[in-house]
């Protein structure tokens, strides 16, 4: 069965250096790191030491809470560096590859286990963190079932990799093991959402187990969350999880080869890239091979993920858990002379005060600049138009600002992830941190509930 | 270029706290964000961002204010003709005397508004605010001619400090400041607010030549001499005599189309307070006995400052509900409220600015029913799950 939804609201930013459907292969990477900011909420109680010899699927990490869930190395190696910050904060842990060993954690046909058996082989293994749930948008915790599993099969961010692209050139066999995976962590439905375009490859076409939904519409229909807002909604009290396409083959390896191996490929794009192609690589590997002589200038933002709700990274940086993209953008710091009241023929907008809206180019240099100083929210009705869902996100924010938790709660604090409300952040003449106040507001809200 | 940057980046270290001028880093921020756009960049959150800010929304806003503020300027002159029996002046000639007559009205407004703007920020500690780039040219537009400059200054000062400031500034505000400083004056000065005299410039000081009358429609409507009432036409046009912006529903029509194509100012409102008003006016006409329910409904929307309440005040987006839903329940009952006021009210003529005010208080609980609904959705769906 499969249904379409159509969305209207949204917003495709038209930035320029979309990546050319060229798959280049892996390139040698000596540095891999893994970032505790991947995994927001999460205390981290370290099991590792500087120095520290190290297989692929090698624990590094737990989550203090939740012991059982482990965070592991993405590749052998030694533990170079562990990086803090202020208050020693843990930020990074950076592992120099050396040899090809990998952690055996043995086969398995995930339908003939039990729920438990194959939750505590993802926790083992290092793999439990690609599964996230909303309320929260955290990792996954594995006390609950969840009553349904989604999986966003496209990406609408800006310059987002064609996901279906990717399919094509991921080594075939293992999907379908990942949804049997899925299948046995929920009583409810698997969940798999297309664009109007579908999906070429017969793999994903004839799997079993899943429902399928179409959504068309611009960014962010591409959003798990937005998906999962017209699919199944997350009341009070009701959970969902969520992962990554390229993860469920990730699980299926997992089970049919015995190995962590998140092996994945990358769009690189942005207008401060000379080729933007797509790559192979896996996650926590450091950008800097695929950026060699590939920048345009030395003025430019790193950014792992897109170009919403990346993460500045340097250019030796690595990949996020999460992402499937790095952009490069050129960074704004130059004064602009009367900038706000330049015609603006070359400048994308939301907003039709611009000479662009009337003589529309088919992409845009966007950079990192604010174009504008912080203000008071002053304009009304537009940030519903980027948004998707049957909520009101400036009423949210300010029920955020106020710690009104009962209020949040009733705005659909559970339903919404930083990434949902971007495009508000985006669009917003008064340049309010959208995202960072909605993370402040599901931090307090995790306080408020445990 | 380069050289007026390095010139403000050299004196810009005074400015700063703990520097000789410290206490004026507000101002000096302020006009240093006015001519270049600074270099910040994004820390957190998205890496771009749009290139609108509030800067640009309210350089939308003046410039949709420009026609009605020119065909005012006009309208001044030609008034001022038409009362003292002049002949023979040129177009440009009445617009000079006008635009000369309004704007000490501006500067005054600008002056005493942006002064105590400044002043509130810098207390703060936070950057200066556009919003009264846009109220102060409002002010002016919504004044008669003849007002006294210090009256002006007084009612500003009222409608930024206890209109605006103790509520925390522009965004936070209840009422439309505008409207709060015409609100001032109107029942503190009703004497130069109201009556035949007021708008027509030199008419409070000279006489007129004989016949002339310097009463607008809506003073003659409630006096029910209908019959010495403008056509549509006129009012249509704006050749009448009113406050300085209000007269030329055309003028209007074009700021009014500025605002909706370019999405700063909201339709929906526009649309419904019209049509708030269109309905009451029909049914009136259907049922109503008295002679000015008999006006026909149309006439409600040329008359006074419906027009340019209807465009630029009742849609502030601060003041205003903010819920789209909201806004057609908003600008319908304000539309209803003017007529209201205007056809039932024994004491004031307009009910234009009264209406958009109490409409302005009603906003907030609006909205709050609109949202509940939403909440009430999400509610829902545990209860049938």
């Amino acid at each position: 069965m499969s249904t379409t939804i159509r969305l209207r609201k949204g917003l495709n930013i038209k930035l320029a250096g979309k990546a050319e459907k060229i798959l280049l292969p892996e390139a040698p990477v000596g540095r891999y790191g893994v970032r505790f900011a991947d995994f927001p909420g999460l205390t981290a109680k370290l099991e590792v030491k500087e120095g520290a010899v190290v297989s692929a699927g090698s624990v590094l990490f737990h989550d203090k809470l939740i012991p059982e869930i482990k965070y592991v190395s993405p590749v052998s190696g030694v533990v170079k560096e562990i990086i803090r910050g202020e208050k020693r904060l843990l930020m990074e842990i950076v592992i120099e590859q050396q040899g090809n060993e990998k952690v055996d954690f043995g086969t398995a046909d995930p339908l003939k286990l039990t729920r438990e058996e194959v939750k505590s082989r993802m926790m083992i293994s290092g793999l439990w963190p690609v599964m996230r749930q909303r309320p929260y948008h955290i990792v996954a915790r594995p006390g609950a079932v969840p009553k349904a599993i989604f999986i966003s099969a496209f990406d609408t961010a800006p310059l987002a990799p064609d996901l279906d692209f990717i399919m094509t050139n991921t080594q075939g066999g293992h999907l379908q093991t990942g949804i049997n995976v899925l299948s046995r962590l929920t009583d409810g439905k698997i969940h798999l959402s297309f664009d109007k375009d579908g999906s070429k490859v017969a793999e994903v076409r004839n799997l079993k187990g899943i429902e399928l939904h179409t959504f068309t519409g611009p960014h962010p229909a591409g959003n798990v969350g937005i998906q999962i807002h017209h699919i199944d909604p997350v009341s009070k009290g009701e959970v969902v999880w969520y992962t990554d396409i390229q993860d469920v083959v990730a699980l299926g390896r997992l089970f049919n080869t015995g190995r962590y191996n998140r092996d994945r490929i990358i769009a690189l794009a942005g207008p401060g890239v000379l080729h933007p192609k797509y790559h192979r690589t896996r996650a926590g590997a450091s950008v800097s091979a695929i950026l060699k002589s590939n920048l345009r200038d030395q003025n430019q933002r790193v950014i792992s993920g897109n170009v919403l709700t990346g993460k500045k990274i340097s250019d030796e940086g690595s990949m996020g858990f999460y992402d499937n993209m790095v952009t490069v953008v050129p960074e704004g710091d130059y004064n602009e002379f009367f900038g706000w009241a330049l015609p603006g023929y070359d400048k994308f907008s939301y907003w039709k005060t611009f000479l662009s809206k009337l003589i529309p180019r088919k992409e845009y240099v966007l950079d990192t600049n604010m174009h504008g100083g912080h203000r008071a929210f002053v304009v009304t009705g537009h940030y519903e138009n980027v948004l998707p869902m049957d909520l009101y996100p400036v009423h949210l924010v300010k029920a955020i600002m106020s710690g009104d938790v009962e209020l949040m709660e009733n705005l659909g604090i559970y339903e919404v992830a930083e990434e949902d409300l971007a495009l508000c952040e985006y669009i917003d003449p008064s340049k309010t941190e959208f995202q960072e106040i909605i993370r402040q507001g599901i931090d307090l809200m995790i306080k408020e509930m445990n | 270029m380069n050289f007026l940057l390095k010139q403000i980046k050299k004196i810009k270290p005074q400015f700063e706290q703990g520097g000789r001028f410290g206490k004026l880093r507000s101002v000096f921020e302020g006009f240093e964000t006015f001519i270049f756009v600074p270099e910040k960049v994004t820390s957190r959150g998205s890496h771009v961002r749009d290139y609108m800010d509030m800067k640009r929304t309210m350089t939308v806003v003046i410039l949709a204010l420009m026609p009605a503020l020119l065909f005012g300027s006009y309208n001044i002159g030609l008034q001022h003709t038409r009362a003292f029996g002049i002949e023979g002046w040129s177009l440009m000639q009445m617009f000079w005397f006008g635009f000369l007559k309004i704007l000490p009205l501006i500067i005054v407004s600008y002056v005493v508004g942006l002064g105590i703007e400044f002043v509130a920020a810098q207390l703060r500690g936070h950057e200066i605010n556009e919003g009264y780039l846009v109220t102060g040219m409002l002010i002016p537009l919504i004044m008669p001619v003849d007002v006294p400059l210090w009256m002006v200054a007084v009612s500003v000062a009222f409608a930024v400090i206890i209109g605006k400031e103790i509520f925390g500034g522009t965004g936070m505000n209840i009422l439309n400041p505008a409207l709060t400083a015409r609100a001032f004056l109107f029942f503190s000065y009703p004497g130069w607010m109201t009556g035949d005299n007021v708008w027509i410039e030199g008419l409070t000081r000279g006489t007129a030549v004989d016949g002339f009358s310097g009463a607008t429609p809506l003073a003659l409507a409630k006096l029910d001499e209908f019959d010495r009432m403008p056509s549509a036409m006129e009012m249509f046009i704006g050749t009448i005599p009113g406050s300085v912006g209000e007269t030329s529903v055309i003028a209007i029509l074009i700021g009014a189309l500025i605002l909706i194509a370019t999405g700063v100012g909201s339709w929906r409102i526009m649309l419904s307070m019209t049509l708030g008003a269109l309905g009451l006016g029909l049914l009136l006409n259907l049922a109503g006995s008295s002679e000015y329910s008999q006006l026909p409904a149309y006439y409600h929307l040329l008359m006074g400052g419906f027009a340019f309440g209807a465009v630029f005040m009742a849609t502030d987006p601060v003041t205003a509900a903010q819920t789209n839903t909201g806004k057609w329940i908003y600008g319908a009952l304000t539309g209803i409220m003017v007529v209201v006021i205007r056809v039932f009210n024994p004491a004031y003529p307009e009910g234009t600015m009264l209406a958009i005010l109490l409409m302005n208080v009603f906003a907030p609980l609006i909205d709050h029913y609109v949202v509940n609904a939403s909440i009430k959705r999400r509610l829902k769906r545990i209860k049938t799950t």
